[in-house]
């Protein structure tokens, strides 16, 4: 691949990239939601795309969750390839059952016949002072479900690549994008790292592959989307305070690489999950009873789990800042499974 | 970019007034009396001997299925069935009314229109009993069919969930450039649904070419229409959204399918939704799970018997000679032995198998979906006495 070019792009610039390659190949693709069209959709996903494509392939639908996800099941159905933005993940609520209990069984309640091919993409998480309604993660209500595919890229490479997968498998997968690895404005400058340097060709990530973010021998981190970092920047402390810390990034909810995250625990005995969602029931537990089950005789200490406590996200931003899951909190975590 | 003024058609006014329901009237398109005799010879669609045989023959067909799965349901032998007695023109003449390349999206009482596309009577059994040979391998309860080659979407149970789908489905045939469209039914009551709402709105502003088929027919469950809404029924609304409207008669085979006609080709021409209320009665009750007599009187179903859309289309074809009592008399003979041999042949059919429970819930299954499979079916290796009827039935 030609990485010469030194482009850095954001989370957002990368996904959006892959967006605009499939629809420059294959004319089933289309982008639709509120806003897309003209105003290049809030999240800057659609940026630009409707000059391109027109307002029949950036379409741009009338305020109704359930009614233009139902619109692309149809679609999908119908052998269209949609990428339907619904830009915040709060707002599943309203059309949870048109995601859980349509797009995402029909395929099975078909015998297969009736394949809905499409991607749902959602800003998720918060950290950027906006409420317990425009903040939360979300991804466990998701991936708690069959049928669907669900991603959380932490970075720009791994978004652009796990879209381009996205759009070109057969299943319905939902792609969550952290808001402050995104890079659009108003959610805040974007986490360094979050920013990769972006191939100019299209390339694809296999979903259920993680990756080691960071190696190490003494505690094994498990940490999704914006939570990624907050684990490498407590690894990066305490390297310097002589513990060695290996960072796993699982990428996929569903499909999760719960081997690699096993292999981990082998060798280091010791396992903290940190995620923006909350703790219970959640994508943390997963990750523990994933190990346990394989592993019960493995651990050297009790596993920790760092998430949002169980309720709702503070608007205050002091207060927030508290309840999400830091690099403080993770640090007090390895240190505690440490001991 | 353009100016817009979204006030360009508003009128203004000096008086105080309010709109009220009622100023504008949806007359109900009627073509056939209750004796079966033209009220309109000059819109009588033109409907030739062998499509007006096939609709006669479908609508007979569905009345005898229904009477027989009911009576199934009570012997024990399925758990649940769902008659559409007294509503079979609205959903035999509309779909007859459609090419076979148009999408079906259904609610789950448009059984007619399945029958009329060439759903055997094998296929309906075998989905009910959930046996091998179900198409849909046991996964559903029994009605929610679904075949891809008869371009019939296969059926979901959360109600109203097909509308929006039905414009995304129009949608994808309107890019594709293909001249067909989808056909979207629903009750009365599904009309409540948020993605009523939600769906016409979307199939109005984007310009799919969809028809939105409503089953008016009094109740949903035990709700009668004027605890549902206050307004001049679904046709009204279809109006609000700037959708073209049609009211017809329901049980009227001729008005239903000159109303579906011309929906069609409006939608087509046009790239837009057309709406058709189709006003009728649901004789049977809801499903197996309820009893009418708690919630309607028996001289109200009687007024509706006498409207009978089977009665009033053979009386119809009697007029033009196309009836033939004997010939009848033999098709119904025959049905019924078919139903009741296909009844016993689709409970003799061993269940599906477990292991298919892991199929299609992705495009391929993922290895933890597999694991879980392999640790179920250690389970019921080991303790086959728990489940007799299964334990055979693992691959």
């Amino acid at each position: 691949m030609n990485m010469s070019n030194n482009r850095v792009l954001t989370m957002a610039r990368a996904g959006r990239e892959a967006v605009k390659w499939e629809m420059e190949n294959d004319k089933n693709v289309f982008m639709l939601g509120e806003d897309v069209y003209k105003f290049g959709g809030v999240f800057g996903t659609a940026d630009g795309l409707g000059e391109i494509f027109g307002a029949d392939r950036i379409l741009d639908t009338p305020i109704s969750e359930t009614g233009f996800i139902g619109l692309a099941t149809g679609a999908a159905i119908a052998g269209m390839r949609p990428i339907v933005e619904l830009a915040f993940a709060d707002f599943i609520g309203v059309c949870y059952s048109a995601i859980v209990n349509l797009a995402a069984k029909h395929h099975y309640l078909s015998n297969g016949e009736f394949k809905v091919p499409m991607v749902l993409m959602l800003g998720s998480g918060g950290g950027y002072n906006n409420g317990g309604q425009h903040s939360q993660a979300l991804h466990a209500c998701l991936a708690h479900m069959p049928g669907m595919k669900v991603i959380a890229p932490s970075n720009a490479y791994d978004a652009k690549g796990f879209m381009h997968a996205a759009i070109r498998s057969d299943d319905f997968v939902v792609y969550m994008g952290q808001k402050r690895t995104s890079g659009v404005g108003f959610f805040g400058a974007p986490i360094p790292d979050s920013m990769s340097e972006i191939p100019d060709e299209p390339y694809t990530i296999e979903f259920g592959v993680a990756r080691t973010v960071k190696e190490g021998t003494d505690v094994t981190v498990v940490a999704i989307s914006w939570a990624v970092h907050q684990a490498m920047d407590a690894a990066k402390e305490l390297e310097k305070e002589g513990i060695s810390v290996e960072v796993i990034d699982p990428r996929t909810l569903v499909p999760l690489d719960r081997e690699s995250i096993i292999n981990s625990v082998r060798k280091t005995g010791r396992l903290v999950v940190a995620d923006e969602d909350y703790q219970s029931y959640g994508f943390t537990s997963e990750v523990i009873a994933s190990v346990i089950e394989s592993e019960p005789n493995v651990f050297k200490s009790a596993p920790i789990r760092v998430a949002n406590p169980d309720t709702t996200i503070p608007y205050s931003r002091p207060m927030e800042q508290q309840v999400l899951p830091t690099s403080a909190r993770i640090k007090q975590a390895i240190l505690d499974v440490m001991k | 970019m353009q100016d817009r003024n979204h006030l360009s058609d508003v009128q203004p006014t000096n008086s105080v007034c309010l709109i009220e329901n009622g100023l504008i009237e949806i007359p109900m398109l009627q073509l056939l009396d209750e004796n079966g005799h033209e009220t309109n010879k000059e819109q009588s669609p033109e409907i030739d001997e062998a499509t007006a045989k096939r609709i006669a023959a479908t609508m007979q067909y569905i009345r005898l299925l229904d009477e027989r799965m009911v009576g199934a349901q009570r012997q024990g032998r399925i758990s649940f069935y769902l008659a559409c007695t007294g509503e079979e023109a609205s959903t035999v003449a509309s779909a007859a009314a459609l090419s076979s390349d148009d999408m079906i999206m259904s609610q789950y009482r448009e059984q007619g229109a399945l029958a009329y596309r060439g759903y055997t009577t094998e296929q309906f059994m075998n989905q009910m009993f959930s046996n091998e040979l179900d198409p849909n391998k046991g996964r559903q309860m029994p009605i929610h069919y679904g075949d891809k080659t008869l371009n019939f979407m296969t059926i979901s149970s959360p109600l109203g969930t097909q509308i929006p789908q039905a414009a995304g489905y129009a949608y994808g045939q309107k890019m594709s450039g293909k001249p067909a469209l989808t056909i979207c039914y629903f009750g009365e009551g599904a009309a409540s649904e948020g993605d009523f709402h939600a769906g016409v709105n979307m199939a109005a502003v984007l310009n799919c070419p969809v028809i939105f088929f409503c089953r008016n027919n009094g109740y949903a469950i035990s709700t009668p229409v004027e605890e549902q809404f206050k307004g001049d029924g679904i046709a009204s609304r279809g109006i609000g959204y700037g959708v073209k409207t049609i009211r017809v008669d329901g049980n009227d085979v001729l008005a239903v399918f000159a109303a579906t006609k011309k929906a069609r080709e409006v939608a087509l021409a046009h790239n837009c939704p057309v709406l058709i209320e189709a006003m009728t009665y649901r004789l049977a009750a809801h499903s197996t799970s309820d009893d009418p007599s708690g919630y309607r009187s028996k001289s109200e179903e009687e007024k509706w018997h006498a409207k009978d859309p089977v009665e009033r289309f053979n009386k119809w074809l009697d007029g033009k000679g196309w009836f033939d009592k004997k010939a009848t008399d033999a098709y119904l003979e025959k049905s019924r032995a078919e139903i009741l041999a296909a009844v016993k042949k689709a409970e003799k059919v061993p269940v599906a198998y477990i292991d298919d429970i892991v199929e299609d819930v992705y495009d391929t299954p993922p290895w933890h979906l597999k694991k879980q499979l392999v640790e179920l079916k250690a389970h019921i290796a080991k303790y086959p006495e728990h489940y007799p009827k299964t334990s055979g039935r693992v691959k």
